[in-house]
């Protein structure tokens, strides 16, 4: 019985304390058993993730029914997982999904949610992605650039955001998945990325994140989505880089994962949407130091008005000032590049928010024994949640790692050293070997 | 039950019907994340199919989306295609309000409703803006953090109007949860926005003071305090120099030495130039004691020290802000 006169909890305080006691729940599981058990509760079950990874590749059950028009996410979601796994399909899948992603694609450019359908932004960054992470010449030839480019231009606003699909809805996702798709196919120029920075700047809110429309609430997906195009359009100093980070070091909270918004609960695919976005601000810490220190002492004032007069007279996506890492010469760089460029060079500081723990939160209370990951406990697992929790870990494993893709130290990693998942590039989220190899295949001579 | 799906007459005995010549899914061969649809759903789907191809825009077209769209309200090439047809044929709007909010019933978080229920009240224009201002209201009372509901809300009364309640309508979420960090962001809405308000400048003493009780009747919930900081967004002098936010850190921090959102606050005031006395220094020196610095050490220093302690998932964040404290703070 509670006191009278003792407040009586709130929805969200409920909520909140029913989640966090299963989650320490769990966690007291660990803390209660030997050594080698531990060990044995933290590791990756590879087997039974694969197995529910490639069934789902063939066939899915009717309920799956209700993502009709997201046919291409399950393929993304599946091949990413297989790829973080350091597994690939077989050969004749691999040509039956580069086949299925063909008859997605449009006549008029980009990729639909299923054969015959109205080409869409989100649907046409997975096809890519998929294809991408498929790798090879014929996956790689299969898409169609040219057409790309006009149906991302058909999709552009006047307000400098894109459009989801002709006529649909406008918002920070369909800026970042048409950015992340023309970077990464080589395609991306001045008149695609005119006036996108200045929209998703008016996304960022008060409390530091960024919102899917301008007014709206702060949160984890929008944010990523936010922060990784700014970057991929070398606009990302426009944001308030402290304030962003502020918001998203603290999502993470007592259950050890992110949260997606402030007194929200904790869902193991802010995994990667939040610490994605925290190992994108870790590379950039210079930035964020930069415009720290510039804040500092009310200096914030000059520092605008010299920004404001450095910006206003240069040439769409040739900036001078907009360097990744100040005090490198990035003059004269190419907005294509830049996808590339941000693996160059070192890791200015170690990881801003707590990788272990975060591991922890996605072994213990995400991953399903039976195969897959899900939310938190007490829900069903999915290949959405799947996806994101395995590209959280990636995360979670590497960024400790001076160089991308440097193996990490054995002291990076919760659970056995073979938990090591491929590392990803997290501009795109794709693996960052299939990386290398679409991005020497969309640079070279064709 | 949906009486429509209790009694449904396949297409192929729908008189009706009988001149369309239904089109299956392109899957290819040997398909891949093929679904095992059912029989009702793969025969409504081919006839949608052939009226999308044929672009018959036509009653019967509208009928047949409102199908579909039941069996799957994700389908974003029905909702596109029904919109076509609505203005096609002349549809009344009103009727389809009614439509969008039985499918949303079972279906609040989808893009394609809310996306569609924008498109309607565009067009119906001013005089819409109450109908939609209680349906949101409605799916806020499900789920009072519904972000697409939040998001049509704001566009509603940027577009429609009909501010005139909404700082009432706010109250009564945050009375009802005070940590219902989406009414806070409605709360910063209103006053940057409102046409009925002044704008953040003639609302932030009031609004400064609802803050401040707010944070003192509940200091850990984090909402109020980004709140706090958003009242004087762009303004960091103001910030250090209004004695109400600094002698809110003291207060907290006298009841609880430990207070994150506290401490943070302090930190970024200290940075910004905020220079402590009085009651400061002896708050000061008892977090010294307790964190083991040096009796000479800054207080940002001294606070960044407690943060790693007792904030231990954010240990990395306060090690790096402290690593960058600017060399003239306090």
């Amino acid at each position: 019985m509670e006191p009278s006169g003792a407040p009586r909890l709130t929805a969200t305080q409920q909520e909140q304390l029913r989640v966090e006691q299963r989650v320490f729940d769990t966690y007291r599981v660990l803390s209660d058993v030997s050594p080698h058990t531990q060990s044995l509760i933290l590791e990756l079950w590879r087997d039974k993730h694969m197995e529910f990874l490639t069934r789902g590749l063939r066939l899915l059950g009717p309920s799956y029914h209700v993502l009709d028009a997201n046919r291409p996410w399950i393929c993304y979601w599946i091949l990413q997982s297989i790829a973080l796994l350091e597994e690939t399909v077989d050969l004749q899948l691999e040509n039956d999904i580069v086949d299925f992603l063909y008859r997605c694609q449009d006549t008029d450019g980009g990729y639909g949610g299923g054969p015959g359908q109205l080409a869409h932004l989100a649907t046409t960054y997975a096809a890519v992605n998929s294809l991408i992470t498929l790798g090879g010449e014929k996956a790689l030839s299969s898409i169609n650039r040219e057409k790309m480019h006009a149906f991302l231009l058909r999709m552009k606003h006047p307000s400098g955001a894109f459009r989801m699909h002709e006529a649909g809805e406008m918002d920070v996702r369909a800026c970042y998945t048409a950015v992340s798709v023309a970077s990464i196919l080589n395609i991306l120029d001045a008149e695609l990325v005119q006036n996108v920075g200045d929209y998703i700047l008016s996304c960022q809110t008060f409390e530091g994140g960024i919102a899917g429309e301008p007014g709206s609430e702060a949160h984890g997906g929008y944010t990523f989505c936010g922060l990784a195009a700014m970057i991929l359009i070398n606009r990302v100093e426009l944001l308030d880089l402290p304030a962003l980070l502020d918001w998203v070091a603290f999502r993470q909270g007592v259950e050890c994962g992110f949260q997606g918004r402030v007194n929200k609960l904790v869902d193991g695919c802010y995994s990667f949407w939040q610490g994605g976005a925290l190992l994108l601000l870790q590379r950039l810490s210079l930035s964020v130091e930069e415009q720290l220190k510039v804040s500092y002492f009310g200096r914030e004032k000059e520092m605008r008005s010299g920004h404001d007069s450095a910006t206003s007279n240069l040439h769409e996506g040739e900036r001078p000032d907009a360097g990744l890492r100040p005090g490198r010469e990035l003059s004269n760089i190419k907005l294509n590049d830049i996808g590339f460029s941000f693996l160059e060079g070192e890791t200015a500081c170690g990881p801003l928010f707590h990788s272990i723990a975060l591991q922890q939160y996605i072994l213990l209370c995400s991953q399903v024994l039976e195969g897959g990951f899900k939310d938190k406990p007490g829900k069903h697992r999915d290949f959405y949640h799947t996806c994101y929790c395995l590209s959280g870990l990636s995360v979670c494993q590497y960024c400790r790692s001076e160089d991308f893709g440097e193996s990490p130290p054995p002291s990076g990693i919760l659970g056995p050293y073979a938990n090591l998942l491929e590392p990803i590039h997290p501009l795109f989220n794709v693996v960052l070997d299939r990386y290398y190899e679409a991005h020497s295949f969309f640079t070279g001579p064709s | 039950m949906d009486s429509d799906e209790d009694e449904r007459v396949p297409f192929s005995r729908r008189p009706e019907w009988s001149d369309v010549n239904p089109v299956p899914q392109d899957d290819g061969p040997n398909p891949v994340v093929a679904i095992a649809y059912k029989d009702d759903f793969r025969e409504t789907m081919d006839y949608f199919r052939a009226i999308y191809q044929s672009d018959e825009r036509s009653p019967r077209a509208l009928q047949l989306t409102t199908e579909t769209i039941r069996m799957n309200p994700g389908n974003y090439t029905v909702w596109h295609f029904r919109r076509l047809v609505l203005e096609e044929i002349n549809a009344d709007l009103h009727e389809e309000l009614d439509f969008v909010a039985h499918v949303a019933e079972g279906n609040p978080k989808n893009y394609q409703i809310w996306h569609h229920r924008r498109w309607v009240s565009e067009k119906l224009g001013t005089k819409a803006a109450s109908v939609e201002l209680q349906f949101t209201k409605k799916i806020l009372a499900l789920d009072a953090k519904n972000y697409h509901a939040w998001s049509h809300r704001l566009w509603v009364l940027e577009t429609l109007g009909g501010w005139e309640d909404e700082l009432e309508y706010c109250d009564k979420l945050l009375e009802d949860d005070i940590f219902n960090n989406s009414a806070w962001n409605q709360r910063y809405f209103i006053m940057t926005r409102s046409p009925v308000l002044g704008g953040l400048q003639a609302v932030r003493d009031s609004e400064v003071s609802y803050t401040v009780k707010a944070i003192l009747s509940n200091p850990p919930n984090e909402s109020p305090w980004r709140y706090l900081r958003g009242l004087y967004k762009g303004d960091h002098k103001l910030l250090v120099t209004d004695t109400k936010v600094s002698s809110l850190c003291l207060e907290v921090l006298k009841i609880d030495p430990n207070c994150v959102f506290a401490l943070s606050l302090l930190l970024d005031l200290l940075c910004y130039g905020f220079e402590p006395s009085g009651e400061f220094t002896s708050l000061i020196g008892g977090l010294k004691h307790s964190s083991g610095d040096t009796l000479d050490a800054k207080f940002a220093n001294t606070i960044c020290c407690v943060l790693e302690r007792v904030d231990p998932m954010r240990a990395n964040y306060w090690a790096w802000r402290r690593s960058k404290l600017p060399t003239e703070v306090y």
